[in-house]
This record gives C-alpha cells, sequence and structure tokens, in this order.
C-alpha cells in the first residue's frame, strides 16, 4: 500500500512544489529539495492517515443529521412536555413521560399486540422460508424464475400492498369472505375481531416478507458444503435427516440474523396495521395498535410530542434489550456449538 | 461454524481519491445549504411573486382565478405549493409557524385546525381587521367568527363551507313506500326522531339487504353538529362529558344502531366508498354539499338518477377552508390584497361552479350562479337554495382545538357498539378512557 503512495505524484495544490531547474547540481539533496520531500511525505503521511475518515464521512455526516440529531432530540423532547402545535415551548418534566407509560394501558395493549403480532408473522415467516429454502435449493427446472418470484412482495410498497390486502379483508365486498360465503360460511368482520385483525395483518407481513427471508437462507445453504451431505448419505441419512443435522446447523447463524432482522421489524411495525383501515386508532377499540401506531396516534393525532418521544425512545430500548438478549444467546448457542464439534 | 468478513485493502487511485472527497465535500456543502432559508426576491421592478401554500385539490388554480388575478395585476405571479393531504401540511404548517420561517405569502387552513391557529398561534398571523381594503362583511357571520380570536383579530378569511341536507334515495324510497318528493321528504324529516320513525318504516317495508343509514357514526356527527356548544363549553373548556348536544347525538345514534336501521359503516372507509357504489344504504343523514361530488364519483353510473338531497332538520356545518397570511411573510400587503380577492363573492361564486365549493360568503349567495344552482346527478336539485337556506339556519359553534380527537374517539365508540358487540355503557367508558388519555397533557 505505502509503496503505490510513494509513486503517485503530490496532490495538485501544493504550491511550489515544480523542480527549480538552477538547482541542478544533483550532488544528494539540496536544503531545499530535502524541505521538498520532507513536505512530500509529511502530505503522504496526512493522506494516509485522515482520508479514510473524509471518504466514510459522507455516512457519518448524514447520519449525524438524520440519525443521531433526531435520536437525541427525541431523547431531549422526551424530557419535556411539548405539544406538536408548538413545539419551541417545551416544559421540563424529567422522567414523568417515562413512568406514565408504567400506568398506561393503552401503551401495554400495544406492546401486547406488537408482542403477538409479531410472534403470529415471524414465527410462522421464517419457518415458511426455511423450507421453501430448502426446496429451492434442489436443482430444478427455472430456479432462477421462482427465485425472482419469491422476492417480489419484497419489492411491493408497503402502502400498495396493504390497501390489496384490506379490500380482500373486506368485511361486506372483502374477497376471503366472498370465498368462504362459497363454502358456507359465515362473513368474518376481520377488521373489528382482536384475533381476526392480528391474523390480517400478520398475512400482510408474511406475503411480503418470506421470499426475502427465503433468498437468505437459500444463499447460506449454498455455501454448506457438498461433501458434508455425501457424507451424510453415505452414512444413511435421510433427506430430513440431512436437512436437520446438516443444514440447519449450518445455517444456525443466518437464522439468527434472520430471528434478529425480523424481531426489529416487527417491533417497528407500522405500515400494515395503520394502512389496514387508514386510522391511527389501530381499531375501535385499538385491537390491533401496535407500539409504532401508537406513538403516531400520540404524536401526531393527539399532539402530544414529549408523550411520542418518550414511547420512541422506550422502543428503542426495548429493542437494545432483544439486541443484547440475543448477543447473550449467540454465545450461548457458539459455546454448545464448539462442545459439539 | 461463524465466518469473517475478508476484507479487501485495494488502494484506489488518487484522482478517483480527490473525485469522492470533492463529491463528499458537494454533498455537505448542499446539505448546509438546504437548511439556509430562501429568500424569494420580492420588490424589484413592481413585480411580485405570491406564493399560496394549499392541501389537496383545493381549487384555486383548478377553476382558473390565478391566472384571472394575473391578467389584472401584470407583474404579479403566483405560485402554488400543494400537499395531498391536510394531515401532513398542517404538521409541516406547524412546524413552519414554530419557526417563523418556510411559510408561504398565503396559507390555506382547514377547519378542523382554525382553533389552534386562532388560540396559542394567532399572533403568527396577519390581523385582515386592520386592513382597509378588506371587506370582511360579506361573510356568514358564523364562517367569520371561527376565524376571529378573542380580541378580535381576524387572522383568516372563508374559502368555502359545507351546509348539509340530508341524501337519499327515491327509488328505495318508493319500493318502501314512503314519499319521494325533495319537499315532501323534508317535511317527513321534521326532527331527528322522525328521521330515526321514517327509518322503521323503511326497515319495515323497504328492500330486505338495503340499510336505511350508512352507520351510527355518521348519524352522530349529524346530530351533533348543529349545536352551538359540543366538546367545549362557551368558555372554552373540554366539556363532551356534560354537554347536552353529544348525550342527546350519541342516544340517538345507539337507538339507531340498536334498531338495526345502520349499514355498520365508518364512513371514509373503502367498504363505505363500494357500499355506495352497491346501494347498500338509503340515506347519508348529513350530506354537505361537497358531498353530492364525493357521492357521484362513487356510486358513479350506478347511483345516477337515484339520489336526491332533502333539507336537514337541523342544518350543520361540515367542513370547509380558510385562507391567512403569516405574519412572516416577505409580501404581506400584495398577499392580503390577494386572499381578499380570492375570497371575495364573485370569485366563490366561480370557485362553486367549477369546483362544487360551496360559497361561505353571504354575497355570495345572493349571486344568480349559487342561488339557481342545480345538480344533474342530484336529479336536477336545487343545490344553491337548499344549501343556502342550510347556512342560514347554522348556529355559531364553539370550536375547540381536540374537537377532532374528541369526535374521532367518540365515533369509535359507536363503531364498537356497531361491530363489536359492546353495550352503550361499556362503548361510552371505552370512550371516556380512550380520551382521558389523549386529552391529558
Amino acid at each position: 500500500m505505502t509503496t503505490e503512495h510513494a509513486a503517485a505524484a503530490p496532490p495538485a495544490t501544493t504550491g511550489g512544489a515544480a523542480p527549480r531547474p538552477d538547482s541542478g547540481k544533483a550532488e544528494g539533496p539540496s536544503p531545499q529539495e530535502r524541505k521538498r520531500i520532507e513536505r512530500r511525505s509529511r502530505w503522504y503521511r496526512w493522506d494516509l492517515k485522515f482520508s479514510p475518515y473524509a471518504f466514510i464521512s459522507p455516512f457519518f455526516l448524514f447520519f449525524a443529521a438524520f440519525g443521531l440529531f433526531p435520536l437525541l432530540y427525541t431523547g431531549w423532547a422526551a424530557l419535556h412536555q411539548a405539544s406538536m402545535v408548538n413545539p419551541n415551548e417545551m416544559e421540563w418534566v424529567g422522567f414523568d413521560n417515562f413512568s406514565r407509560l408504567w400506568n398506561d394501558e393503552f401503551f401495554w395493549n400495544a406492546l401486547r399486540n406488537t408482542f403477538t403480532i409479531g410472534i403470529i408473522s415471524t414465527v410462522p415467516q421464517l419457518l415458511m422460508a426455511l423450507g421453501l429454502a430448502h426446496v429451492l435449493n434442489y436443482r430444478m427446472r427455472g430456479s432462477m424464475a421462482f427465485r425472482v418470484a419469491m422476492l417480489t412482495p419484497y419489492a411491493t410498497s408497503v402502502a400498495a400492498a396493504t390497501l390489496v390486502f384490506a379490500m380482500l379483508y373486506g368485511r361486506d365486498y372483502g374477497m376471503i369472505n366472498w370465498a368462504l360465503d362459497l363454502v358456507g360460511i359465515d362473513p368474518v368482520n376481520w377488521e373489528a375481531g382482536t384475533w381476526t385483525s392480528q391474523f390480517a395483518i400478520s398475512t400482510i407481513v408474511i406475503w411480503r416478507w418470506t421470499g426475502y427471508n427465503t433468498l437468505i437462507y437459500l444463499a447460506a445453504m449454498q455455501a454448506v458444503p457438498n461433501d458434508l451431505y455425501e457424507s451424510a448419505s453415505l452414512d444413511g441419512a435421510s433427506r430430513w435427516q440431512q436437512f436437520r443435522h446438516v443444514t440447519i446447523p449450518a445455517l444456525r447463524p443466518t437464522i439468527l440474523f434472520t430471528v434478529v432482522v425480523s424481531t426489529i421489524g416487527a417491533t417497528q411495525l407500522f405500515g400494515e396495521p395503520y394502512l389496514l383501515a387508514g386510522s391511527e386508532n389501530g381499531g375501535a377499540q385499538s385491537q390491533y395498535q401496535t407500539l409504532g401506531l401508537y406513538m403516531y396516534e400520540t404524536g401526531w393525532f393527539n399532539l402530544h410530542l414529549g408523550r411520542a418521544a418518550a414511547i420512541a425512545w422506550t422502543m428503542f430500548l426495548l429493542l437494545i434489550v432483544i439486541g443484547l438478549l440475543y448477543w447473550v444467546l449467540t454465545r450461548l448457542v457458539g459455546k454448545s456449538n464448539g462442545e459439539e464439534a | 461454524m461463524r465466518d469473517r468478513a475478508r476484507t479487501t485493502h485495494r488502494p484506489l487511485r488518487r484522482s478517483a481519491r480527490v473525485l469522492a472527497l470533492g463529491a463528499a465535500a458537494t454533498l455537505a456543502t448542499g446539505l448546509l445549504a438546504g437548511c439556509g432559508s430562501d429568500d424569494g426576491d420580492g420588490g424589484g421592478d413592481g413585480d411580485v411573486e405570491i406564493s399560496i401554500g394549499v392541501f389537496g385539490q383545493f381549487g384555486f388554480e383548478e377553476a382558473g382565478l390565478y391566472e384571472e388575478y394575473e391578467e389584472l395585476n401584470p407583474g404579479v405571479t403566483i405560485t402554488q405549493d400543494s400537499i395531498t393531504e391536510n394531515g401532513d401540511y398542517i404538521a409541516q404548517l406547524r412546524t413552519r409557524l414554530a419557526q417563523n420561517s418556510g411559510l408561504m405569502d398565503i396559507q390555506a387552513i382547514e377547519v378542523g385546525n382554525i382553533a389552534e391557529m386562532t388560540g396559542d398561534l394567532n399572533a403568527r398571523w396577519v390581523d385582515f381587521s386592520e386592513h382597509e381594503g378588506v371587506d370582511t362583511e360579506h361573510f356568514l357571520p358564523w364562517k367569520l367568527d371561527q376565524a376571529t380570536t378573542e380580541d378580535g383579530r381576524v387572522i383568516g378569511l372563508g374559502t368555502d363551507i359545507g351546509p348539509t341536507g340530508i341524501c337519499y334515495r327515491t327509488d328505495y324510497f318508493e319500493e318502501a313506500g314512503l314519499p319521494t318528493d325533495r319537499e315532501e321528504v323534508s317535511a317527513l324529516f321534521a326532527d331527528w326522531e322522525s328521521y330515526l320513525e321514517v327509518g322503521e318504516e323503511f326497515a319495515a317495508n323497504g328492500p330486505e339487504d338495503v340499510a336505511y343509514l350508512d352507520g351510527a357514526g355518521g348519524m352522530f356527527n349529524a346530530v351533533v353538529n348543529a349545536y352551538e356548544e359540543r366538546y367545549y363549553s362557551a368558555d372554552g373548556e373540554v366539556n363532551y362529558q356534560d354537554s347536552a348536544s353529544v348525550q342527546t347525538a350519541w342516544d340517538l345514534s345507539v337507538q339507531a344502531a340498536e334498531a338495526g336501521l345502520t349499514d355498520q359503516q365508518q364512513q371514509f372507509s373503502d367498504e363505505w366508498n363500494t357500499a355506495f357504489a352497491n346501494g347498500a344504504f338509503a340515506t347519508v343523514a348529513s350530506c354537505p354539499a361537497w358531498m353530492l361530488g364525493y357521492i357521484q364519483s362513487e356510486a358513479g353510473d350506478n347511483g345516477a338518477g337515484v339520489w336526491d338531497v332533502a333539507q336537514s332538520p337541523a342544518p350543520s356545518n361540515w367542513g370547509g377552508s380558510f385562507i391567512g397570511v403569516p405574519e412572516a411573510g416577505d409580501n404581506k400587503e400584495e398577499a392580503v390584497k390577494l386572499a381578499a380577492w380570492l375570497t371575495a363573492p364573485e370569485q366563490q361564486a366561480k370557485l362553486f361552479t367549477e369546483r362544487g365549493s360551496f360559497p361561505s360568503s353571504a354575497a355570495a349567495h345572493e349571486l344568480p350562479e349559487v342561488l339557481e344552482a342545480t345538480h344533474e346527478y342530484f336529479q336536477d336539485a336545487p343545490i344553491g337554495e337548499i344549501f343556502t337556506q342550510a347556512s342560514a339556519e347554522i348556529p355559531t359553534t364553539v370550536i375547540g382545538p381536540q374537537d377532532q380527537v374528541i369526535q374521532e374517539n367518540i365515533t369509535n365508540g359507536l363503531v364498537a357498539l356497531e361491530q363489536q358487540g359492546l353495550s352503550s355503557d361499556d362503548a361510552w367508558s371505552g370512550v371516556v378512557s380512550q380520551l382521558d388519555n389523549a386529552l391529558a397533557e
């Protein structure tokens, strides 16, 4: 790396670096020449030392403006009573906004909904993705087409997908109720029921994210050395046994990754419940209001900026706790893995 | 099992580095420049640029009013910035008012947000009553009151209003053996109790799978909006729990729901829209002037020649907007002039003819193009006459900053009652606990 640099021309900005024609004796470097070399090498040192930082600075500048500052400002706002109507007038209330959440039935309701929707959307989604990836991993005709097809739901917008699903789940004119009616089942008021509405939302999530996870699993499966399967089959392992004892252990880090990503996604779930009926309350009795939706309602509809900020920070802290849990889990899994090997 | 990502170190060519650095610097400068205020170069040789911020399809531009003004006033250029949803628009307007920067010369204000503007934020707006060129006398008194602060500052000029009638389907009424003529139907709806009595009759004799009205929420809004005090008392305190109007409206809505007269629809939901196309209900209890266009577009050909509009027993106002001039603007004088012109009777009448926005100016109601207007889709109903008469009966309603929150939570309670089978008491206590949480500071 360094040799390349020494070979490079000096940066154009250094003035006075032009060779002096009258110092032409060339018996060792003259004092000016030495100065020049020194300056040049200093410039290279700096270049080497600081340019990497300059190159990554755009990300950090943007992150500071659109990530870090909002994060800190939200934290600051969470300690104040502030209205969205006039966010400049803030009144210090300490941790009141956080402590009141403890007694806030709607916060607990939203947390519970986020949790249940998270479970019923993430678990089937990842299991299905694993199975599909396994199937796609076999040699077959048109596998590329299948893989692309798997990813199309991921490429659609949440809004478009949710609006279509909302129409499917419509009470009076929805296609699903129409199909149920054909087989003699009474129409279901999907949006009004607690479980039915949460089921509807999780189908949207599952539909959108299964393909994405499938491809991640598929990529990981293709990295599993073939001889493992060969030796397993020599030992008389069936396909299912191969899947259980070769594929799954090899995929463990990938599975953990998808679980973490899905958990973060589930905690922040917003678009699907918001657009199911197009209102921020998440059903007449908040039966499918998630944390993200509750934060939105508090901030943008009820106009309590400080309280909404506190909910946002609670969600953030919740994710950190979950992250730590997973980290501990990885360590444990890693250890037990090490013992097995 | 854990595999580490391999990192490759490949030195970039110097020129590429310089390029990257330059790009980073450009981005950073662009970012900083974006934060600066964009100073309009108003003034000059009598050339003025007036900017207007609106939401949705506000109608000024669509009706050609800007062009007309520019022709009348050479040197004036009008630019409009529109945000589709009022929710997004008002959030941006609030932020800009708080920072006192980035504001347009004229900003539209929806009636649901007017109370917060006449309240804490009123000093941010120009007082129209101080400007001699502005005539505020021609507006309906209640419309003017809505935009007037406690100390008499007029911070907004009314554009349109939403006086209500009752929309009904003549074909279903005929099947049920009820009169279909709009005069007779209006007479039938002497008060809200008789409106529901007609409903009982309709349920007994009318077509099987057609409900009498869309939903309990629609019934609630129709009743409650005709009172002077709804959710706030006259002194500006939240009072929905002891409000006679809320009580009456709730009881009537519960009565309608429990008698099975409703189609259990939530207004403005997709299902509600589809229900229009399918003709699932026979009446809309609160049918403001702008709703006619809405019904026409949702019901389409299926509803042509079957909808009509009758007088409401207690007309109220639903919706409508104002335009105001922020104090922080560059061209306040010119903006005030334009705002007054845009809301003058003639322009309001034009907006009505072109766009169907019902005028908020009493003087505009006298103009023949308003007074004699009929609606073809609604069997040539004399809507000018009907809604002019309705707007004269509308009381000055106390508007509070959280009206929308309270109203939405109450209608949600009615949805819980209709769709989730809650009793009236349970639904109401649900509303109260939601609102205790929503309204707490």
